[in-house]
């Protein structure tokens, strides 16, 4: 076996916490390489601490590793101190499982969850010692792929990715490795990397940006059209029917120094149709696919049993809309084997299902972090972005965590929103003194930190036409909101860098032209850009700038509904004209309901793969509004059609 | 009831932070079904008490941890204990023996008195360090300035270099042997090598020992348990 470890040992003593690099984790895989078997180099394009726990490299990581024509290890974006070392030293990028050379393997594949990372992504192909343009890569070197959210719109990174997986990876994984694997064992004749390429495009939700022809008419985009008759005109995303089958990860990592999310993580539901019209995950992982509430229990015990976590996640987009959420919940915590030490956390809480319930049944354990997300400060705002909770839903559920005994909660917002007013942005300061006040009542101490993002117009959400705030704009909410929040000492504020957030609007709705602005700030040294110490934002203004692209054309423009999007030739399942009609209902300020619980509005999601939501329960969960503006004290009584699932009984009361 | 237990820790897992280790053994031994006693409060933490701080990068064969068990256990479940331990730690953590601790016995912080280590010269020649060696023992003190709370405190190691030798790495590699004391507070190799030769880089350390010396006498952490049985037998006759 080549292992560079004998060599990197040496090194690692000169480096900030080198266990990021020595792998050991309970749960590591030390795969066999042989011919047959198609290596797969798994990278994550950040640290260590923040990649590790990432739930969709671990899935793929176990199911490779269980074909018998596959293995699968793991790469994380060194550090800037090791990196200097490695190009010193000539050490090219390696996996943390075995430390072997990125060479050794056959696909270098990237997650793709943020768009700051993009530079990274370039630095970790050239350390992986390729060419980073994909045309000027050879038979002789390693594919490179790309999967996570953020391929939803490809094109910024089309010049270097050699193939997109768009959606779910469970499934179409195992086609590749298996188009790949003849390709290795035909022995990677002369020019047989564009014939790879040409089958992989075939393969559904596999996307080849080579195969794909781009005309401009001065800065407008015309078309993105395949080269060949037997490449599909648009990609269709990938939707795993059914997460009982995936039971994954089986063996979830546990590192051994420490990292974000260190705890067991169990993902409960994948896909939300609440309707958030800001939040790209939500449309793009449509229909809601529920796991099974046996499972979930099983994979919690057993995980906890494994690994020694005494901390649970319970995952999902809004996990408290889980079926029978209040029952997992408490059967974790009242689990004798469990000791009264296991804590449950629940990320993605809505307000409007943080009930008493819940909150007394966390509250046993010890307790974590709570952290609730109005997103907007205004009843209208929250219609227009249909986030349709209620003043009395955010308190209600403010009242019950207080009651229970937390001192202190995180509220998340966005600013710079379709038609938000300053009305609408100092109404943030107003919810979270109203919700100081309520702490008060419980605890003299109470406080509330508001952390504040600019809002990024994101594909496949119908604020994909919108034009994002300015730098300026952004930056005088933040310090307007700054200085009323200041005459509250229980509200502290926290807020993400404009200058950070223009970023990531350039990348966000970028087209193939953004790719020479990203290959220029990585050639000027600009990676880690996610780090506020990294963070270079005349680098990305100076590239645009060099390249020739306007800031206000790709960014603070307002697109029409005529306009070719970048994106256009990739498809979530979502129809364009449903996109559409939902940005125009949000400008007049219309909500949509949830349609696990009302009538479908086919929006393709279900409609267009022949799929459907699967929910255990025909009711919505009991508690506030659950977006309707009703009352739902007791549970939503919609008639709906679901998918019945004969295995789960956990009907809501 | 509390036990200690001494462990090694070597190869990759070496990288590893003191902080990191206590981590993985709060995993490992819930996930071994050790019941551990736990603190009181707000957020109970189990209730685990480390021995002296080894470096990051460092190696050792002789690393201590007590631990303080929700009830009382037979002596040949406690023997069983190692095996059962070694099996959920990481590749690279070896538990080679616990013992049931008397009560009212010091803690590691406290009772350890000194370390024996080897530490690695990268680089030099056999001339040079019998020089360096015969200049930090002849050297009547040996003042450090270090930072703590933001104030520059000085102090002297020479008093707490015990022992000084010329020895080899497993690898036939130069090093030193060193005996160092902890009281009033514990010398690094790091310091050491400084003041051997400021001009070498870090290389590798290993901690063989680590004594708890009583009016003279010098045992191991794991031998306190049958000093004081012999005390309360001599008291008993
Ligand atoms: S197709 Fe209908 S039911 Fe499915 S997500 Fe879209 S609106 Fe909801």
């Amino acid at each position: 076996m080549n292992s560079l470890w004998p060599e990197l040992e040496r090194l690692l003593g000169r480096v900030q916490k080198p266990a990021r690099y020595i792998g050991c984790e309970d749960g590591v895989i030390v795969p066999e390489h042989a011919p047959h078997k198609v290596a797969w180099l798994l990278a994550y394009p950040d640290t260590y601490e923040i990649g590790l726990p990432n739930q969709g490299l671990q899935i793929l990581y176990e199911i490779l590793n269980e074909r018998d024509d596959a293995v699968a290890e793991r790469t994380y974006a060194p550090w800037t101190d090791l990196e200097a070392i490695l190009r010193t030293e000539r050490i090219p990028l390696f996996s943390v499982d075995t430390h072997r050379a990125a060479a050794d393997f056959d696909v270098l594949a990237v997650n793709l969850s943020a768009e700051l990372v993009y530079t990274n992504v370039l630095n970790m192909i050239d350390l992986a010692g390729v060419a980073i343009r994909a045309d000027e890569r050879g038979d002789a070197d390693l594919l490179v792929a790309a999967g996570g959210h953020c391929t939803y719109n490809p094109e910024p990174l089309a010049d270097f990715i050699d193939f997109f997986v768009i959606g779910d990876g469970e499934e179409v994984v195992s086609e590749i490795t298996e188009v790949i694997r003849d390709w290795k064992t035909s022995g990677r004749t002369p020019g047989s990397r564009r014939h790879v390429l040409r089958e992989l495009a075939k393969v559904p939700g596999v996307y080849v940006p080579s195969m794909y022809e781009v005309t401009y008419d001065g800065p407008a985009l015309v078309a993105t059209t395949p080269r060949y008759p037997d490449v599909p005109e648009q990609v269709e995303k990938r939707t795993v029917a059914d997460l009982a089958e995936w039971p994954y990860p089986k063996n979830q990592l546990v590192p051994l120094t420490e990292v974000v999310h260190d705890r067991l993580n169990v993902e409960v539901f994948r896909g939300c149709t609440r309707g958030c019209r800001f939040c790209q995950a939500g449309m793009i992982t449509r229909p809601v696919r529920e796991r099974p509430a046996d499972q979930v229990r099983t994979m919690v015990q057993d995980g906890l049993r494994r690994t020694g976590y005494d901390e649970v996640a319970l995952t999902s987009l809004s996990t408290a809309d889980f079926s029978g959420i209040e029952k997992v919940v408490a059967d974790t915590v009242n689990d004798p084997a469990n000791s009264g030490q296991v804590s449950i956390s629940l990320p993605s809480l809505r307000v409007d299902a943080f009930t008493v319930g819940v909150a007394a049944q966390l509250q046993k354990a010890r307790r974590t972090g709570l952290t609730f997300a109005p997103e907007a400060g205004t009843w209208r705002m929250r219609q227009i972005i249909n986030k349709l909770i209620t003043e009395e839903d955010l308190y209600s559920a403010v009242d019950s965590a207080y009651s229970q005994g937390w001192r202190r909660m995180k509220l998340y917002f966005l600013t710079g929103l379709p038609s938000e007013t300053d009305e609408d942005t100092l109404g943030i300061a107003e919810l979270a003194t109203n919700c100081v006040e309520i702490g008060k009542r419980y605890n003299k101490s109470a406080s509330v930190t508001v952390s504040v993002g600019g809002f990024v117009p994101k594909p496949f959400t119908p604020f994909q036409w919108f034009g994002q705030n300015t730098v300026d704009e952004l930056s005088r909410k933040v310090f307007l909101l700054r200085d009323e929040v200041k005459r509250n000492r229980g509200v502290q504020m926290k807020w993400h860098d404009p200058k950070a957030t223009l970023v990531e609007g350039i990348a966000s709705r970028g087209d193939r032209r953004i790719g020479r602005v990203i290959e220029d700030v990585w050639r000027n040294g600009g990676t880690f850009q996610e780090w506020s110490e990294h963070f270079a934002y005349e680098l990305w203004t100076d590239a645009m700038e060099r390249a020739g692209l306007s800031i206000d054309w790709y960014v603070y423009r307002h697109r029409t509904e005529d306009e070719v999007l970048p994106w256009d030739h990739i498809s979530a399942g979502l129809h364009k004209d449903f996109l559409w009609q939902d940005w125009r209902d949000a400008l007049a300020e219309v909500g949509l309901e949830d349609c696990r619980w009302t009538p479908c509005y086919d929006c393709g999601a279900c409609t267009g793969y022949g799929i459907e939501h699967i929910v255990a329960s025909a009711t919505a969960p009991a508690g506030g509004s659950q977006g309707t503006n009703q009352d739902h004290s007791h549970g939503g009584a919609v008639p709906v059609s679901i998918l019945p699932r004969a295995t789960v009984g956990a009907a809501s009361r | 009831m509390k036990i200690r237990l001494v462990y090694s820790k070597l190869g990759k897992v070496r990288f590893t932070s003191h902080r990191d280790m206590a981590r993985v053994w709060e995993r490992c031994l819930r996930k071994a079904d050790i019941a551990m006693a736990y603190s009181e409060g707000f957020s109970p933490r189990p209730k685990l008490s480390f021995g002296l701080a080894l470096p990051t990068g460092g190696e050792s064969l002789a690393e201590y941890l007590d631990i303080t068990l929700a009830h009382e256990w037979e002596p040949s479940d406690i023997s069983e204990l190692p095996r059962r331990l070694t099996a959920s730690m990481p590749t690279g953590i070896d538990v080679l023996e616990a013992v049931a601790l008397p009560l009212g016995v010091d803690s590691l912080q406290q009772a350890v008195t000194s370390c024996t280590w080897t530490i690695e010269m990268v680089g030099t020649t056999i001339e040079r360090r019998s020089a360096q060696i015969a200049a930090v023992l002849d050297a009547p003190t040996l003042r450090v300035t270090r930072e703590r709370k933001g104030k520059p405190v000085e102090d002297d190691l020479r008093p707490l270099i015990l022992v000084l030798d010329p020895t080899e790495m497993p690898d036939g590699a130069l090093g030193v042997l060193a005996e160092l004391g902890t009281k009033p507070r514990a010398v690094r190799p790091s310091e050491l090598l400084t003041a051997l030769d400021p001009s070498l880089p870090t290389g590798r350390i290993r901690r063989l020992n680590q004594w708890i010396t009583v009016d003279g006498a010098r045992r191991e952490p794991l031998a306190v348990g049958a000093a004081v049985d012999e005390r309360t037998e001599v008291g008993a006759r």
